[in-house]
């Protein structure tokens, strides 16, 4: 589903990530772990295409097609999605307008009718139930005057609307009480039906004893140095990311 | 994003074709005569003249103001033509049916046809055609209203006592350098009559079409609203794409008596010229409104069009507890320059002024918002409150703010708030990531921006509006 081949990119003269390496499976949820500026965010953004983070070498393919080659827009209706950690605000534009328009532009590229607002809203109201947000969200402004959580339980909410193939979540446990972790995670693992993958990035094991993970990977420097099952993540709970600097200097004397 | 947002300012406009009509244009030039040739054809009472000379010579002895954010070559007022108007109109046609055909179809091309039975139901149209009223429809169903909307050169004719009654007491013949160009050379517009009590049953709308090439428009709108009235009035433009500037300079009266209430809504769309700032409308517009007790004026204008905007429609707010607002949104790109904004004069007890202003810059535009807030003497309890919103797209734009505010009575109040924000990339990376492209997100984004002013239009043409936004920022993202 998705093939991440010797991915170097950088964001302005920073080398990000060297050479990174992922084959990801319709289905299965990656947890990318790892330390501050280990590039987990960088990767979200050079997946989804944003601006100013220039891929250097290397591939990226989403079902067979060459994803570095799609314009943002085309790789979201293509059907990968990315779960902000930091959600910017959309004053004026209601939640209901924006997904709206969002739904119905994912739908028109992959050829489908646009929705009628009462199909809409009744998908629209499941999804916010499911994430636990009151139905006046859909009125509000897109994030405007949100909460840390409210806004990363609206992301989600976005998501179960979206129905992508992959969904890559930037760190969607960060600023969370354990009250609205789980919410974030049940979300999550409604929308896991055998199919679509995950991409969880997140800094701290705490979100993956909630949503399990097939695999686990360690991103150090802009690379991915282990991975393993989900034991991998206890492991980094137990030892921090502290042996990964020991690691790399034993790496260096060999 | 810049240099996407630059190559990407190239839009078309939509309005910017030529009708081929023979017109009979005078040739270029100003001077009494021209006035008096002008007022012969419209066969105006000898007192229209007198009052045209006036305002001339009046106008002959005035500068040319030039304390707006506005840079624009000086305009020779003798390059001008003064009087256009389509070689069909002259043995006034009675009907639609004896109206020039491809008049007809430059306004279906302009999305407004002029048969009754093809219109939006509930509005109705004058349409002037550089100098002249075409048409006005739904006159019959007005007048069984006891409503008066017709072009003021025929109501110069038909109710001489209530034209010379009101016109120019608002914006009186000397105001201002263009207001007295106007006064000397007015040609056509509409005038409304509202009488006591009445609630106009239809929407009231104008749509001015500037077509001949050197030749100026300068319109003449009288909005007259008896006690208790109420009526809503909506204006549009455009004009034909040109290398050339022309010139719009027009003057809006609205006097709102006792408990009346005039909502004035108006989509400016003038043809901003080229993205190098070749051609283009300069729209020096004066518009003002008067409001006895308990009146009530609401200005709400959308501001796309034009290539030097300078227009501030005003409310002098004389009756106790007298009701002024001023909803704007004004968006320039490309070269564009907009001076814009509003005079809200508190003169009686407990008068109350709403201002919403919404200025979105894009390309190499500059975007200036101008407002005054004045509370007299005798303002005793008055209440102003001022938003100013300016949002910029790319890095070469420019937003400004000029707030002035006078108060000569300690127990009035004035709040001004004022923002500054861009259309993010943060913002836009978020609409792309969910599936939209980048001219849809940055639309919607602006919507969002306008929403408080567009609420406040008319509902068909808050659509209008906002399809029109859509439509200038066509291109304003790579």
């Amino acid at each position: 589903m998705l093939s991440i081949k010797d991915l170097h990119a950088r964001v302005e003269e920073t080398t990000i990530l060297k050479g990174l390496n992922l084959e990801i499976k319709p289905g299965e949820v990656h947890a990318i772990m790892g330390p501050n500026g280990a590039g987990k965010s960088t990767l979200g953004y050079v997946l989804s295409g944003r601006d100013g983070y220039e891929v250097e070498s290397g591939s990226v393919e989403m079902d067979g097609k060459d994803l570095l080659d799609m314009e943002v827009e085309e790789r979201a209706q293509a059907g990968l999605f990315l779960a902000f950690q930091y959600p910017v605000e959309i004053p004026g534009v209601s939640n209901m307008e924006f997904m709206k328009e969002s739904v119905n532009a994912l739908r028109e590229a992959r050829g489908e009718k646009a929705l009628s607002s009462a199909e809409f809203l009744k998908k629209a109201k499941e999804a916010c139930k499911q994430v636990e947000l009151p139905l006046d969200f859909l009125k509000r402004g897109v994030n405007e005057g949100f909460s840390g959580g409210e806004k990363k339980r609206n992301e989600i909410m976005q998501l179960i609307m979206l129905e992508p193939k992959i969904a890559i979540l930037d760190e969607s446990d960060s600023g969370l009480d354990v009250d609205a972790l789980q919410v974030v995670a049940k979300g999550v693992n409604s929308q896991r039906d055998g199919k679509r993958s995950f991409i969880v990035v997140t800094h701290y094991q705490r979100l993956l004893d909630y949503i399990q993970p097939d695999y686990v990977h360690i991103l150090s420097k802009g690379k991915i140095v282990k991975s393993g099952g989900p034991e991998l993540a206890k492991e980094v709970e137990a030892s921090g990311y502290a042996w990964l600097a020991e690691a790399e200097a034993e790496g260096a004397d060999a | 994003m810049s240099e996407q947002i630059d190559q990407a300012l190239a839009r078309k406009y939509d309005a910017g074709f030529v009708s081929e009509i023979e017109s009979e244009t005078f040739p270029i030039g100003l001077d009494e005569d021209v006035i008096a040739r002008l007022s012969a054809i419209k066969g105006e009472p000898e007192w229209m003249l007198e009052w045209r000379l006036k305002a001339y010579r009046t106008w002959l002895k005035m500068e040319e103001p030039d304390w707006a954010h506005v840079d624009y070559p000086k305009v020779d007022y003798q390059s001008i033509s003064y009087y256009s108007a389509p070689k069909s109109m002259k043995d006034k046609p009675k009907s639609l049916d004896e109206v020039d055909p491809e008049l007809l179809r430059t306004y279906e091309k302009l999305g407004i046809p002029l048969h009754e039975q093809e219109m939006l139901a509930g509005v109705a149209v004058d349409a002037v055609f550089d100098s002249v009223s075409v048409v006005t429809t739904f006159r019959e169903k007005l007048e069984e209203a006891g409503v008066i909307f017709c072009p003021i050169s025929e109501a110069l004719h038909k109710y001489p006592d209530l034209v010379k009654k009101y016109l120019g007491t608002v914006v009186p013949r000397g105001d201002n350098f263009f207001a007295a160009l106007n006064s000397a050379v007015f040609t056509d517009g509409s005038f409304v009559y509202i009488p006591k009590g009445v609630r106009c049953p239809m929407e009231l709308s104008t749509y001015f079409r500037i077509n001949e090439q050197n030749t100026g428009q300068f319109e003449r709108t009288l909005i007259v609203a008896e006690e208790g009235s109420h009526v809503s009035y909506l204006e549009g433009c455009t004009a034909p794409q040109r290398d050339e500037n022309q010139l719009h300079a027009a003057v809006v009266e609205l006097v709102a008596l006792d408990d009346a209430e005039i909502k004035y809504s108006t989509v400016q769309n003038w043809y901003p010229g080229d993205e190098n700032g070749k051609g283009g409308i300069y729209n020096f517009v004066t518009k003002r409104g008067l409001c006895e007790k308990n009146a009530k004026i609401s200005w709400t204008q959308v501001e796309t069009g034009s290539a030097v905007t300078w227009k501030y429609p005003s409310c002098i707010l004389k009756g106790d507890n007298s009701v002024g607002e001023f909803y704007s949104v004004a968006l320039t790109r490309g070269r564009q320059q907009a001076d814009t904004g509003t005079k809200m004069i508190h003169l009686g007890k407990n008068t109350k002024s709403t201002i919403i202003s919404k200025g979105i810059s894009a390309g190499r535009s500059n975007n200036a918002y101008r407002g005054l807030v004045r509370m007299g003497p005798g303002a005793e309890g008055a209440r102003n409150f001022t938003e100013c919103d300016s949002l910029l797209i790319g890095d070469q734009c420019g937003a400004h703010t000029f707030p002035y505010i006078e108060s000569s009575n300690p127990t009035a109040i004035v709040e001004h708030e004022a923002t500054t924000s861009k259309v993010s990339d943060d913002q836009l990376f978020l609409c792309r990531q969910r599936g939209l492209d980048p001219e849809k997100a940055v639309s919607m984004i602006v919507n969002g921006f306008c929403k408080e002013v567009f609420r406040e239009l008319p509902m068909e043409f808050a659509v209008e509006a906002g399809k029109l936004l859509e439509i200038s920022l066509e291109g304003s993202v790579g």
